[in-house]
């Protein structure tokens, strides 16, 4: 199953970490994402498969092929590594026309010409530019150079894809309609992507399977849903989706929301690992709360703070106690108007130690 | 409030592009169109026959073919230097990358006709050092170097020339993304294969425009060929123009050659121009990118040494050699002395700051020619600037033709035109005192003032001055408050961009000087053709220290004004 | 007079690109007016003409009673003396002049005493929360703190009416969520008139008393508060630019309301008016799916994991549409479905358009 391995994989720039002994197998086919907020280590990680970085410690596996090992002196450069890669910046040369950028790789690879035709036509018509194979790439816009720059990476036919935040220089509606096309090329062909992206609902959308990175080092590596569903810390549960933390704290046994007087309810209870913990935070996503009756037994008791209609979404601030909290309902379950007394129901509530 | 009509702001609009457009065509474009009125007409008449008769003349065609022979030679010497030196310094890993790069603009302050002064003491077949040295040495009868040729004149060139590519180059290089060249790298290409078909198409424009930059330098250039050129018999056209007029006095018939001859100057600058503009505004690639990573580096391996090597020596031989040269000479108590202690001291140096009247009146007036002409320059020059980049009024579009003038016209064909304007035919007689030199120094640097103070005009967004009126300032009042504070460091670069080249300015003030108005330049270069080889060199060796010194504070400056 | 502002029969040109013909607006006083229209539309030219940085061609301009502008009676009122406050997108805060200085330039202007400049200054950096930095340069702030000076100045001379240009569109979406709450807050603190320009919808209903549509030719579509924008547009423009919009082609066959091409009755009450055939609009969020029962039979093309929602692309008889349920009501519904599988669409709201003029016809 597994085909891209890396092994302990470290690197450090002087004394700073980048990347802390990372172990990480990805199958042959799997479209693998890589998250984390900037400096995180994730396009650091992609540099190393890539060869444009060097380890500082560990090894990367492709198939049977070792790429890097400085233990054992052993390094492929970029070029001999057989990767498609496209970059945030398009990186399209142009001096070049569309047919040339994307012929480029071929006929460095010295190939036949009828082949060199052939692909590189295979490959412009996959991603619908055989109309402007003759245009220069100055002429596309953003979405029509990201094109170009999937194209020139398909044309090796290659096993392995390497995307550095590739849509992020697109606009909105464009990222979203590339995001499919990235999806469609990938059931064709069959490679293996490694997405690195700061945006999590792309993210999200693509993968297989998503790692959650954070200063180097891994918080998380499992299918989206788990990831959003069932986030393995604090970080995670904020990194993926809104989040609302409010402390709370055990008094006489009972738990209190920070500068609240009103116990909270017994159904809003933490795991017994926190039960040693004096202030915990509970978790919770503004589009999983609810607005409840004052008597619902389970509801907590909040004041409405600021309330904007944004359409489809009605959003709410509400203060509990000194915390506040943001909930987001639809226009049509909105209730409640800025200045009221409000009773809420968490739906999925989590709870986490303040230390993680 | 209470409704007015519409009127202020309207007014004061038209005076300044009335008094912008009557400082450009006074100081450009009369002194132009006087050339090719000249150039064209006899006697009230149009004569193409006379001009082509001139050009066919057997001296200024070869002035002719001599300018675009030199011109050739130092544009493709330079090019292909300044790319090498450029590449070295961005995308290798050749120790002291960074000093390195420093010191390959150092040529840049150097005046290169000083430069070729020292170059003739070195090289000259019959007196130069290196010549003397090499025959004694080796007991030879024939000097080995003669540096009166094209070649010896383009390598001078190229030596004081080669940054303009190399710093475009260096630029391109360093601004370009490096993903471009990454991602041919994960397509599977070499570093040399990238180099060649990735980098180096990918900063030709940059390469080009550098290229005809110097062209253009080189074609207009009249120091070097001066200095090593005419002793042989080889006049390019600013030389010719000036034999001329200077050999005869001013007299019609050499006035009518120089016309043509600054036409000719004329329309291949304008086709150079032309040419830049072309490449630039088509094929300028958008190379600039996002997330910056290191570039790649080639790594040179076993070359590393010996490629810092012969950037060492290359300094030493274009840089370090001359300067030593002119200081030591200057130090000399007679030419031809040989260079030991005894025969070294400062006395010539002590002579020519205190008591020789023709190099203290020189550097007297090269100072003040240069502040005055840096101040006008500058304050018209923001003012031409405000109504380009910002004003929206009819008639503007003159002013942008107009503006364009100073870009293309070589300094002989200012100091030219200036005579037939201001020799008295108009009223108005300046021939002989420094104010031509002013007026024509003025002329030949608008251009400078123009573009470092249109480029910091367009930093200053449109919506600042807004803000200012929607606060109630007034035009006048925004103008005083956010304008012209915000452009200062454009308008204090401009100055300095014109006071130091000013002070060693040789081209123009040669055609304009009278016994009493010697600019620096005038003074070395005429106390060498009189034999005077050591007091010029002495005066080229307080000019050296007077500019390097001016330059390091413009440096601090800027740099602090970047802060 | 309860207009603040009024444009009567405005019309302007760029050369020969016309960009406004015959514009007729009103503001009220003390409300958050908001032009809200795609980029280019001409909004922010309508917004430079009332802050006097450029003149109409045709039409009279009136602010606060006085004829700012007036093409035939050759009025032009300059910016400085119209006695208002403009935030600019691109903030144009003055980079060599400390916060204070910023603040302070329109009450020199106004030649106000020294000390009562150094007062309201002070005042009004507090009010915008810049307490403690009013000696540092704009280069030494945030983006978000820039636009607070910039506030700041526009609201310092006490001006009654604020004009701002997009001025949240370079801020990132944490900043421009508060910075939106702040305008609103400011706005009633001092009871002042906005006039807002956006190209950004969410901006403009959080904000907004009173919101204009203008479309790319630079005509006002529906003015109106931001829920009847939201919930009762005036034709499927307005109903499109206000957010994610679904529309479904139908014909009337007989009595029979069919979708698309196909022969299913669309479970919804039927049209008034009279045409031959309608668009049926509706948000993703006006629609129901259900595994089984009564309603629209689809298939599901697209199934999109975004964290919070699942987002569905669903063909019906070739037409598709978009609605997205949240991740928590998709698992305890069990509708979280894959691509291929068959599903049940019904609506809870749906707006019926002309669809020749495409306008909105259920409308009174």
């Amino acid at each position: 199953m597994s085909y891209i391995r890396l092994v302990n994989v470290t690197k450090r720039f002087g004394d700073v970490t980048a990347v802390n002994n990372l172990n990480l197998e990805i199958g042959k086919g799997e479209c693998f994402s890589m998250l984390g907020p900037s400096g995180c280590g994730k396009t650091t990680t992609l540099r190393m498969v890539s060869g444009f970085e060097d380890l500082s410690d560990g090894e990367v596996w492709v198939g049977d092929r070792l790429l890097s090992s400085p233990k054992k002196h052993h390094y492929v450069p970029p070029e001999n590594r057989n990767f498609g890669m496209v970059f945030q910046a398009f990186a399209v040369w142009p001096h070049m026309s569309v047919y040339e950028n994307v012929a480029f790789p071929l006929r460095i690879r010295k190939l036949p010409k009828a082949e060199i035709e052939q692909r590189t036509t295979d490959a412009l018509r996959s991603t619908n530019l055989l109309q402007a194979a003759e245009d220069s790439p100055d002429s596309l816009s953003g979405g029509g150079k990201q094109r170009v720059a999937l194209a020139r990476a398909l044309a090796i036919n290659p096993d392995v894809m390497l995307l550095d935040e590739p849509l992020s220089s697109l606009d909105p509606h464009l990222r979203e309609e590339m995001r499919f096309e990235i999806k469609d090329l990938q059931r064709k062909y069959g490679f293996s992507i490694i997405y690195v992206t700061h945006d999590q609902s792309e993210a999200m959308a693509l993968s297989d399977r998503i790692l959650v990175m954070k200063a180097g080092v891994v918080q998380q590596i499992d299918t989206p849903l788990n990831v959003y569903n069932r986030p393995t810390n604090r970080f995670v549960f904020s990194f993926i989706g809104l989040s609302n933390f409010m402390d709370a704290v055990r008094k006489d046994g009972k738990l209190y929301i920070k500068g609240d007087s009103r116990p909270l309810p017994d159904s809003l209870k933490p795991q017994e690992a926190l039960n040693g913990e004096e202030t915990i935070s509970l978790a919770s996503r503004p589009s999983e709360i609810e607005f409840t009756g004052a008597s619902d037994p389970s509801g907590v008791q909040g004041l409405v703070t600021r309330k904007a209609f944004l359409g489809e979404i009605v959003d709410y601030q509400i203060k509990i106690g000194d915390q506040t909290l943001r909930v987001q309902l639809g226009r049509r379950d909105a209730a409640h108007d800025t200045d009221e007394v409000c009773h809420l129901r968490f739906l999925r509530p989590s709870w986490y130690g303040l230390g993680e | 409030m209470s409704a007015i009509k519409k009127d202020s702001g309207f007014g004061v609009a038209h005076i300044i592009l009335f008094f912008s457009i009557a400082i450009l065509v006074i100081v450009v474009a009369v002194p132009v169109l006087l050339i090719l009125f000249n150039a064209f007409f006899v006697n009230g008449h149009f004569n193409s026959r006379d001009f082509y008769n001139v050009l066919m003349q057997p001296e200024t065609y070869a002035a002719l073919k001599n300018s675009l022979i030199i011109a050739s030679c130092t544009t493709i010497g330079s090019t292909i230097i300044g790319t090498f030196f450029a590449w070295l310094v961005t995308r290798t890993d050749l120790p002291y990358k960074g000093f390195m790069k420093g010191v390959f603009l150092v040529p840049f302050m150097l005046p290169s006709f000083i430069g070729a002064l020292a170059w003739k003491m070195l090289l000259s077949p019959n007196a130069g050092f290196i010549n003397k040295f090499l025959m004694s040495t080796f007991h030879l009868t024939e000097p080995v170097f003669n540096i009166y040729n094209y070649f010896g004149i383009s390598m001078v060139e190229v030596m004081y020339l080669f940054p303009f590519v190399f710093i475009q180059v260096c630029g391109a290089l360093e601004r370009m993304d490096p993903t471009l060249e990454e991602s041919a790298r994960i397509s599977g290409a070499g570093l040399l294969t990238i180099t060649r078909k990735i980098t180096i198409p990918l900063v030709m424009p940059s390469i080009l425009s550098g290229a005809l930059l110097i062209m253009l330098y080189s074609m207009a250039h009249f120091g070097t060929v001066a200095v090593l050129g005419v002793e042989n018999g080889i006049y390019n056209i600013p030389t010719l123009i000036y034999e001329r007029i200077h050999q005869s006095g001013g007299s019609f018939e050499a006035i009518r050659t120089g016309t043509v001859l600054a036409t000719v100057l004329v329309v291949s600058a304008a086709v150079i121009i032309w040419a830049q503009h072309k490449i630039l505004g088509k094929g300028h690639y958008q190379i600039i990118g996002g997330k910056s990573f290191r570039p790649m580096e080639l790594k040179l391996r076993g070359l590393r040494y010996p490629l810092l090597a012969f950037c060492i020596f290359y300094i030493a031989f274009t840089i370090v050699l001359p300067t030593v040269v002119i200081f030591l000479v200057g130090g000399l108590k007679t030419y031809g002395l040989a260079f030991t202690l005894e025969n070294l001291s400062l006395d010539n140096y002590k002579y020519i700051l205190t008591e020789y009247t023709v190099t203290k009146d020189a550097i007297f007036n090269s100072i003040s020619l240069g502040l005055a002409a840096a101040v006008i320059t500058m304050f018209a020059g923001v003012m031409i600037s405000y109504v380009i980049v910002k004003m929206k009024v009819r008639g503007k579009g003159i002013l942008e033709f107009l503006g364009m003038l100073p870009f293309s016209v070589p300094g002989s064909v200012i100091a030219l035109g200036v005579i037939l304007a201001w020799s008295g035919q108009f009223g108005i007689n300046l021939y002989n005192t420094v104010w031509i030199i002013l007026v024509a120094y003025i002329a030949r640097y608008m251009a400078f003032s123009l573009k470092s103070n249109s480029a910091a005009l367009e930093q200053v967004h449109d919506s600042l001055m807004e803000a200012s009126r929607s606060c109630g300032a007034t035009m006048w009042q925004s103008l005083k408050d956010i304008v012209i504070p915000l452009v200062r460091p454009g308008m204090l670069a401009s100055f300095f961009l014109i006071f130091l080249p000013a002070l060693r300015e040789l081209t123009v003030s040669i055609m304009l000087y009278s016994p009493t108005t010697r600019t620096i330049g005038v003074a070395i270069y005429t106390l060498n053709e009189d034999g005077e080889t050591v007091m010029s060199a002495a005066l080229a060796g307080i000019a050296l220290i007077i500019i390097v010194t001016g330059q390091t504070i413009i440096n601090r400056i800027t740099k602090k004004v970047g802060e | 007079m309860d207009d603040i502002i009024k444009v009567e029969g405005v019309s302007k040109s760029y050369g020969k690109h016309q960009i406004h013909k015959n514009l007729n607006l009103s503001v009220k006083k003390g409300e958050c007016f908001t032009l809200l229209g795609p980029s280019g539309c001409g909004k922010t030219v309508l917004l430079r003409m009332l802050a006097g940085h450029e003149a109409p061609d045709e039409g009279k301009i009136t602010i606060d009673g006085t004829v700012v502008a007036d093409s035939a009676e050759g009025i032009f009122i300059n910016p400085e003396r119209r006695g208002l406050g403009v935030v600019f997108q691109d903030y144009a805060v003055w980079p060599h002049m400390s916060v204070f200085d910023n603040v302070a330039y329109p009450l020199k202007m106004d030649k106000r005493p020294k000390d009562e400049i150094k007062k309201l200054v002070m005042k009004m950096v507090d009010i915008v929360g810049m307490k403690g930095l009013e000696k540092r340069l704009p280069s030494e702030l945030s983006g978000g703190q820039q636009q607070r000076v910039a506030l700041a100045r526009a609201l310092v001379a006490d001006q009654s009416l604020m004009l701002l240009d997009e001025p949240l569109s370079n801020l990132d979406a944490n900043l421009r969520e508060e910075m939106r709450f702040e305008i609103k807050a400011l706005q009633r603190k001092f009871g002042i008139t906005v006039m807002y320009v956006t190209h950004d919808q969410e901006v403009a209903l959080a904000l907004s008393d009173h919101i204009a549509i203008m479309d790319d030719h630079g005509n006002i579509r529906q003015i109106g508060t931001p829920y009847e924008i939201f919930e009762k547009p005036v034709d499927a423009f307005v109903f499109n630019f206000m957010g994610i919009a679904n529309f479904l082609p139908v014909r009337q066959v007989g009595t029979a309301f069919l979708v698309g091409k196909g022969d299913q009755k669309i479970p919804w009450e039927e049209p008034k008016g009279e045409a031959e055939s309608w668009v049926a609009g509706f948000r993703p969020s006006d629609v129901k799916i259900s595994r089984t029962g009564e309603g629209l039979k689809g298939v599901i093309k697209r199934a999109n994991f975004l964290g919070a929602v699942m987002d569905y692309l669903i063909e019906i008889d070739g037409d598709h549409l978009r609605t997205s349920i949240e991740t928590h009501k998709a698992l305890s519904d069990d509708l979280m479905l894959k691509e291929g599988e068959k599903c049940i669409v019904n609506f809870r709201n749906l707006l019926w358009f002309d669809a020749e003029d495409l306008k909105e016809v259920n409308r009174v």
